[in-house]
């Protein structure tokens, strides 16, 4: 059994406090390849109506890994992280995010099951400005079984 | 873009300017490890990626999964995207050139259903996934 079931239900994962900064974000576009300004430069976000520079679409991601370190959750498991495999991943848009912006990240594992060969983690991940709800995040994640 | 006039006249069969993207290089691992907190070894050091069984370094999956979101952010605003998920079904080797594309497969009460998928030169689906859109 690469994990144990009802340890990684049970055991919280420690919220996150996350201010989103612009050098990040221009980071990050850069790194997508990206070309848009708005993703890069704060007078042409504003010209298209944001505050500053907007959070791209997958940005979510990165806001979670802003955790220290950044696969914990995963590691406070006793996780090989070798042998971790990225199943899916979805997000909810109910606001957009942007430079500037202080998020409030709570994560639980909220089902674990083994499937074949390996064991199956379902994350659920809400994100907050404020007191709102501005999107929300769910992601599965394959443990392999590990070959002695 | 499109405008919002062919938006709001979208139908079922309609294929986004679909986007190839790449290759994707060990620096663009790298870039992307380093900006997007995924530090994961499988991704920039082969020698992590042999012991976990592989030949050399592959791709994040959330590393095609912005390409995805670059797709659809190149053809509405990224405030209409009301919902976007994926699938990773196989792995994107490095030098790899994917291939983003997305169809209209359902248009109803001013929201729109595309299914995404990206392709290497090689016909290999690496994920498939779909997005709501407000196109009112």
């Amino acid at each position: 059994m690469p994990i144990d079931l009802e340890l990684a239900l049970a055991q919280p994962i420690a919220p996150l406090e996350v201010a989103i900064e612009r050098g990040r974000l221009q980071a990050f576009a850069r790194a997508i390849g990206e070309t848009d300004p708005v993703y890069f430069d704060v007078d042409a976000a504003r010209a298209a109506g944001y505050p500053d520079i907007p959070a791209a679409p997958t940005y979510l991601f990165s806001i979670e890994m802003e955790a220290v370190p950044p696969l914990g959750w995963l590691t406070d498991l006793g996780v090989d992280l070798s042998m971790v495999l990225h199943g899916e991943q979805r997000f909810r848009y109910r606001q957009m995010l942007h430079a500037g912006e202080h998020v409030t990240v709570r994560r639980r594992v909220a089902d674990a099951f083994i499937k074949g060969p390996g064991a199956f983690l379902v994350k659920k991940t809400e994100f907050l400005r404020g007191d709102v709800i501005v999107a929300d995040a769910e992601g599965v994640v394959i443990v392999k079984e590990k070959h002695a | 873009m499109i405008s919002v006039a062919d938006l709001s006249r979208l139908s079922v069969g309609y294929e986004l300017p679909a986007l190839e993207v790449g290759p994707i290089t060990r620096t663009t691992l790298e870039l992307f490890a380093s900006a997007s907190g995924d530090d994961n070894p499988v991704h920039i050091d082969a020698d992590a990626a042999r012991a976990a069984g592989l030949d050399d370094v592959f791709a994040h999956g959330m590393l095609s999964m912005a390409y995805l979101g670059r797709l659809l952010i190149k053809w509405v605003p990224q405030e209409r995207i009301h919902s976007f998920g994926v699938r990773f079904v196989a792995i994107t080797p490095v030098d790899a050139s994917p291939r983003c594309e997305g169809t209209v497969v359902g248009v109803d009460d001013g929201l729109a259903e595309v299914a995404l998928r990206i392709v290497l030169a090689d016909g290999t689906v690496t994920l498939t996934g779909s997005a709501v859109i407000d196109i009112s």
